[in-house]
């Protein structure tokens, strides 16, 4: 099993309800976020192209965060979903300093916080909250080792790309193009 | 700690990279332990609701943690509106509910108006002082010199308030403010208006057309949704914008027009649809009247004299019309919201009402479907009075198609020295700021000064209660029952609101506000059940379901009476207009001495150093109602003013600096607001986000934070003929510092 996320930046507004929902949700406190948009513009007015996506944690196969994290509160669990257990997490920062993304945040109670796919919401076969508000449904996610998941699906359909390939953290946030 | 996220910011500067939502790190409270998140899941309570945070209302469900507070609101799945989806500003309503700034206690002027000094008093005091005033009014001056301003789901409760008492004079600011011109035009035109969540077929266009409209910046959810499906069937999207906004950026063909021409280029595009014959001739033939006559008017309106006027080239007016044909009839010119802009709007939404009938996709597939809604019973309460006078006897001959009262009118009626046919002397306003909602603020607040009564209804302190004689703290949406949600759409279908928790302070529900005023007015029995729910439950039972289930469902969908959302083939069709036709020339606005047919009239330009100033939405805020919300101000805290770098170069400034504006009357903003130097806006024009800017201090969120545009919009051009407020002929200059002299001032 294999979970994955496509982002599709043809149909997102930037509207940022993913990161609102997801503040409810997981009850991040407010001043924090565990998603984000970005908004990239190029061009010269009237000539101009943009794109905008919502991003996260990568939940990266070859996770920098993991591999450096001194006490093990960073770790992969079954999926390739990428969790901090903030009972071992001692708020030292690496992992912060790994991420090529900047996905993870310190929580004011003293750990490090991230996206975590909503584990405890998929658990129990839900989607993220992300993807179920969306709008636009502009988000897809699922198991890229079934071929029928909506990921998979899109993934095949269209074309995408990861950011920072060149990190070589094998992210699994895709950008449908 | 260096925040590696405000790193990418600054570093991608260069490539116009911009990071929206929250980043920065600040601290402000230390929450929940994952071990409270994880309690979270259990042991769920959801309670039906549909949002107040805009006008779209979707039906959602509100979810409360086991403690009992209130945790999160969703979508309801079977909710045409919203799909299980809400939007930013639905999913963050739970901050309307925990801001901490919210009026707490009804409140009592003790010091001159507009000085702010209130003393706490008690509900029955309150609505003492109020009704004996009201009593004062109607014997000295007659009941219909009272005026009620009103916005969302209170307006009925206090429109039945005032019909009782004897006074007609109820506006709503987004008739004259925003979508009236499009209103009257649609009627005009077609018989029927455009509908509120708009009868736009967006999910099976093949090609949707937005002139000024920004679709995904303004938030409007089921529309931004099926925009959404409509770009994942390949419609073509046109966007005639001088911004290039987030719609603009998904469309095949961006028209970068210059600014207030418009109508230039809908005259253009109806002249090509009819010389090029690509008009859908059995559509008007069948249903229209005035064909000759528009052909004749538009006869000289070629893209070639359009592009001297709009600077859109003509080969791309051809090509866009040869677009919407293709794609014919289902095709959407669409009619817009926020349309008050130049004074000539309701000709300019003819205009557009016209190009979609020539398209012939009012009432097809893919273009305009057939709304259905469902009927409530209403219960038998005593018929209301006829006033003497309403608003229209303010200044007779003026407005003479407005189908609603217009606010304006209202103010400029509460000013004895303008000599209204009928003086204002009291106002109720309920839930609209109108300091921020209408324009030319002096104005506004010099009526209020003659005023001998002002009651602010509201859930928060805007500014419009620092001016009131009375406050009145309405409990928000999510602690109150509010009448059956049954807005027009492909189906029939209710909607139930219903307290997710006791109201938070001495707030109270609108409905139990109305009905305590009105015994004090010795009017209690148009208000016959004492609690809302015995209403609702009365009429839900009419309508075959229950409170009991609404309750447990949230919304309820019914089959249409007939398979008629779209026209059928061949079907005879009687329009309700005038010549049972859809009036391409109106016959109408003839009899009424205005134009039949809509004209180009160019409208005023920049002086030198200045910038047409330009406004519209940001998708997580809902005008000001929104911009205290702690959880919507943490993705948006202030807007910025938008400049072309070729702007920002000329004048030396940079992005992310705070400027003043000053507009042509010299009005300079109260605040700063933060410059971003864009290629996204032209360079005649600035561009802001409403509803920021706000000068009361009690919404300390929002204070102080951006620039308020209707403070800069002095100029407004009132529309001959309905009365709407064309705010778009406003413009500003920057101030790099401000002067001692402009500081006092």
């Amino acid at each position: 099993m294999r979970y994955a996320m496509a982002v599709d930046t043809r149909k997102c507004v930037g509207c940022s309800d993913c990161v609102v929902a997801c503040q409810t949700e997981n009850d991040v406190p407010i001043g924090f976020c565990r998603d984000w948009v970005v908004e990239v513009m190029d061009g010269t007015y009237p000539q101009l192209e943009i794109e905008i996506r919502s991003e996260r944690c990568n939940h990266c196969v070859n996770a920098p965060c993991v591999r450096c994290c001194p006490t093990g509160a960073s770790h992969i669990v079954d999926g390739g979903i990428v969790l901090v257990e903030p009972g071992e997490c001692i708020g030292c920062g690496a992992c912060m300093a790994s991420c090529p993304y900047d996905a993870r945040y310190p929580h004011p109670s003293g750990y490090v916080d991230k996206c975590t796919f909503c584990f405890h919401r998929i658990k129990n076969g839900m989607s993220p909250a992300c993807v179920e508000v969306c709008p636009t449904k502009c988000l897809y996610f699922g198991d890229l080792d079934d071929m029928n998941s909506d990921v998979s699906v899109v993934l095949k359909k269209r074309k995408s790309k990861t950011l920072i390939p060149e990190a070589g953290t094998d992210p699994q946030l895709y950008f449908l193009i | 700690m260096t925040s590696r996220r405000d790193f990418i910011k600054i570093s991608a500067i260069g490539a116009g990279v911009l990071v929206v939502g929250t980043g920065a790190y600040k601290v402000v409270k230390a929450l929940s332990s994952p071990e409270q998140v994880k309690k979270l899941v259990v042991g769920l309570k959801r309670t039906p609701t549909y949002c107040e945070v805009c006008f779209w209302k979707c039906a959602g469900w509100v979810y409360k943690t086991s403690e009992g507070k209130i945790w999160k609101i969703v979508g309801n799945e079977n909710d045409q509106h919203c799909n299980g989806r809400f939007c930013p500003r639905g999913t963050g309503g739970v901050g309307m509910y925990y801001d901490e700034d919210r009026l707490k206690t009804p409140l009592i002027r003790v010091e001159e108006r507009g000085k702010q000094v209130f003393r706490e008093a008690s509900w029955d005091e309150a609505l003492e002082v109020i009704a004996v005033k009201m009593k004062n009014i109607a014997s000295k001056s007659g009941p219909e010199s009272m005026a009620l301003f009103s916005h969302g789901s209170g307006s009925s409760y206090f429109t039945t308030l005032m019909k009782s008492y004897g006074s007609a004079n109820i506006a709503e600011p987004s008739y004259a403010q925003c979508r009236g011109p499009r209103d009257e035009a649609f009627m005009a035109t077609f018989g029927e208006e455009a509908y509120s969540p708009e009868i736009t077929d967006i999910r099976d266009t093949r090609c949707l057309v937005l002139i000024g409209s920004h679709i995904g910046e303004n938030m409007h959810n089921g529309q931004v949704q099926e925009m959404s499906d409509a770009i994942d069937k390949g419609a073509t999207i046109i966007t005639v914008d001088p911004r290039f906004s987030t719609a603009a950026g998904k469309s095949k063909f961006w028209l970068p027009i210059k600014p207030a021409t418009d109508m230039a280029l809908l005259l253009a595009w109806i002249h090509e649809i009819i010389f090029k014959d690509y008009y859908d001739k059995k559509y008007v033939e069948k249903y229209c009247s005035g064909f000759e006559q528009l052909k004749a008017h538009v006869k000289d309106f070629t893209p070639e004299w359009a592009y001297g006027i709009t600077t859109i080239k003509p080969d791309l007016i051809m090509k866009t019309a040869k677009e919407m044909a293709d794609a014919s009839p289902a095709v959407i010119v669409h009619p817009g919201r926020h349309v008050t802009w130049y004074g000539d709007d309701t000709q300019r939404i003819r205009a557009v009402a016209i190009l979609n009938a020539l398209l012939g996709s009012w009432g097809r597939r893919g273009g305009f479907y057939r709304p259905a809604k469902f009927e409530l019973s209403s219960y038998g309460s005593p018929s209301f009075k006829t006033p003497s006078k309403t608003w229209e006897d303010a200044f007779p001959g003026k407005y003479t198609i407005a189908s609603s009262p217009v606010s304006n009118v209202l103010i400029d009626a509460s000013i004895p020295e303008n000599n209204p046919g009928l003086l204002i002397r009291g106002w109720i306003v309920n839930g609209t700021n109108l300091i921020t909602t209408i324009p030319d603020q002096a104005n506004t607040l010099k009526a209020i000064q003659n005023l001998e009564l002002l009651v602010a209804v509201d859930t928060m302190p805007m500014e419009i209660t620092g001016w009131a004689d009375v406050v009145l703290p309405e409990c928000t949406y999510l602690e109150r029952y509010d009448g059956l949600r049954v807005s027009p759409h492909r189906k029939p279908a209710i909607a139930l609101r219903m307290p997710a928790a006791e109201p938070l302070n001495n707030t109270k529900p609108g409905y139990w506000i109305a009905r305590e005023l009105s015994k004090k007015l010795a009017l209690e029995n148009y208000f016959p059940f004492e609690k809302q729910e015995e209403l609702l439950d009365w009429q839900l039972k009419k309508a075959g379901s229950s409170l009991e289930e609404m309750q447990r469902i949230g919304v309820k969908t019914f089959e249409r009476d007939a398979d008629d959302l779209y026209f059928s083939e061949n079907e005879q069709v009687e329009f309700p207009t005038d010549s049972g036709k859809i009036e391409l020339y109106s016959s109408y606005f003839e009899g009424a001495g205005y134009d039949p047919l809509p004209k180009y009239v160019a409208h005023e330009e920049p002086a030198e150093g200045f910038y047409r100033l330009i406004y519209g939405r940001a998708p997580m805020h809902t005008f000001s109602r929104t911009s205290n919300n702690p959880n919507l101000t943490d993705l948006m805290d202030e807007n910025t003013v938008w400049i072309n770098p070729v702007v920002a170069k000329e004048w030396g400034i940079k992005s992310d600096q705070y400027i003043w504006l000053r507009n042509q009357d010299n009005v300079i903003s109260d605040f700063p607001v933060k410059v971003r130097v864009t290629e996204r806006i032209r360079w005649d024009s600035v561009y802001i986000v409403h509803g920021f800017g706000h000068a009361q201090k009690q919404m300390k969120r929002c204070f102080g934070k951006g620039v308020s545009d209707t403070q800069l919009i002095t100029n407004v051009l009132v529309d001959p003929l309905m009365g709407g407020t064309g705010m778009r002929s406003n413009f500003v200059t920057f101030v790099i510092e401000k002067t001692g002299e402009e500081v006092a001032s």
